[in-house]
């Protein structure tokens, strides 16, 4: 059964303010959750005031600015900074992104950082992804064949072929769209959510795959696969602008199809 | 050491797509209800005038009235966002901006067909 509060230990408390923008003309408001394994304390918001003119346009930028120069206790990951490795998604003024790639313009007042929702926090922005990536490897994301590859060549494809896994091959993995979806949040133990079913169907469609049965086989299950409602966070979420909804869609007009 | 659970419904922003889809939810739920009270109103039907009427008095009554704007409400809505549902299974629509022309459609369409019926049902 679905639980809508926080339980007593997730429950946030006010935090510790930081002004770091004494005669700044650009003054910028951050709310960032913390919560520290090591306090035994419940989870806080800290606020932080900066000035725009001292770091880069992205969110990301004034999250590391406030790390070098402000509170170096502050956790989180980040990599790539241009939106290819997925390490720095976290809930920023209410949706999942990249921090990288939104533009810290693109809000109008104070903005709240979040851990990405209704995960596990290892340490402030950091949520446990074990589980996340369990489910991936549950759907067993590599090319499953029987048939013995050509000889003296790869396995090919034609471009009609190819062009069907445009739009799901540039998943990043990063889970935006799986911890925006209320069904996932609910059901996540069960519910396989939109990044591993959009995965999940980029194995489905790809020609060269001849395992399409067994994968149709083991989605075919009241939770695994048909959680999925259409409530469509995933697809207004997803930093890389793909369509999980739509491939959760085509998996189940499979599912249906393939019984006449 | 247990882990604290990250935020969720308390801070994930609504959305017209996810605000729609709990309505379509909660108007479903509403729906099973009105059958029960129906199914109530059936009864007395059966059990003879002066129950009837007794039951009567408590539909025509200002809050009879507003359990029945809110059942057509839900009847039209479910209806309309159900057809949106049933475009989705087939594989259509499901753009973003495609589910927001839609999604605006559904309520119009179930405001004006509530709205209509009130009147021409002689609600009130």
């Amino acid at each position: 059964m679905a639980e809508f509060t926080l339980p007593k230990n997730s429950k946030i408390k006010p935090g510790k303010t930081f002004s770091a923008a004494d005669g700044a003309t650009r003054k910028k408001t951050f709310r960032i959750y913390r919560w520290d394994p090591d306090a035994g304390e419940n989870p806080r918001m800290d606020t932080y005031e900066v000035d725009l003119d001292k770091f880069g346009p992205m969110v990301l930028d004034a999250v590391i600015y406030i790390k070098n120069e402000i509170d170096s206790t502050l956790t989180f990951r980040r990599s790539c900074r241009e939106g290819i490795c997925g390490s720095c998604a976290m809930n920023i003024g209410g949706t999942n992104t990249l921090a990288c790639t939104k533009a810290i313009e693109d809000f109008s007042g104070d903005i709240s950082i979040y851990p990405l929702p209704h995960m596990p926090v290892v340490k402030d922005l950091v949520p446990d992804l074990t589980h996340f990536y369990a489910q991936y490897t549950s759907i067993k994301p590599w090319m499953q064949t029987q048939s013995p590859p050509p000889p003296d060549a790869e396995r090919l494809q034609s471009k009609e072929e190819r062009a069907k896994l445009d739009g799901l091959y540039e998943c990043i993995l990063c889970a935006c769209c799986s911890t925006s979806c209320p069904s996932y949040w609910w059901n996540s133990d069960r519910y396989l959510g939109p990044a591993i079913l959009l995965q999940a169907y980029r194995w489905i469609v790809d020609s060269r795959d001849e395992y399409t049965g067994e994968r149709l086989d083991e989605l075919e299950d009241p939770f695994r696969l048909y959680r999925c409602h259409t409530i469509m966070n995933c697809t207004n979420t997803c930093p890389k602008g793909l369509n999980p909804a739509k491939a959760i869609a085509e998996i189940k007009k499979l599912m249906v199809s393939r019984s006449f | 050491m247990k882990r604290p659970l990250s935020p969720h419904l308390q801070v994930y922003k609504p959305q017209l797509t996810s605000i729609l889809s709990i309505t379509h939810r909660g108007t479903g739920v509403f729906l099973s209800l009105g059958a029960l009270l129906l199914t109530f109103w059936l009864v007395g039907l059966a059990s003879g005038e002066v129950i009837y009427n007794n039951l009567q008095q408590h539909i025509t009554a200002w809050y009879g009235k507003l359990i029945l704007i809110a059942f057509i409400f839900s009847l039209y809505y479910h209806l309309a966002n159900g057809i949106r549902h049933l475009f989705w299974d087939i594989g259509l629509g499901l753009e973003i901006s495609t589910t927001y022309i839609s999604g605006y459609v559904t309520v119009a369409a179930s405001i004006i067909l509530t709205v209509v019926t009130i009147i021409f049902g002689g609600v009130v």
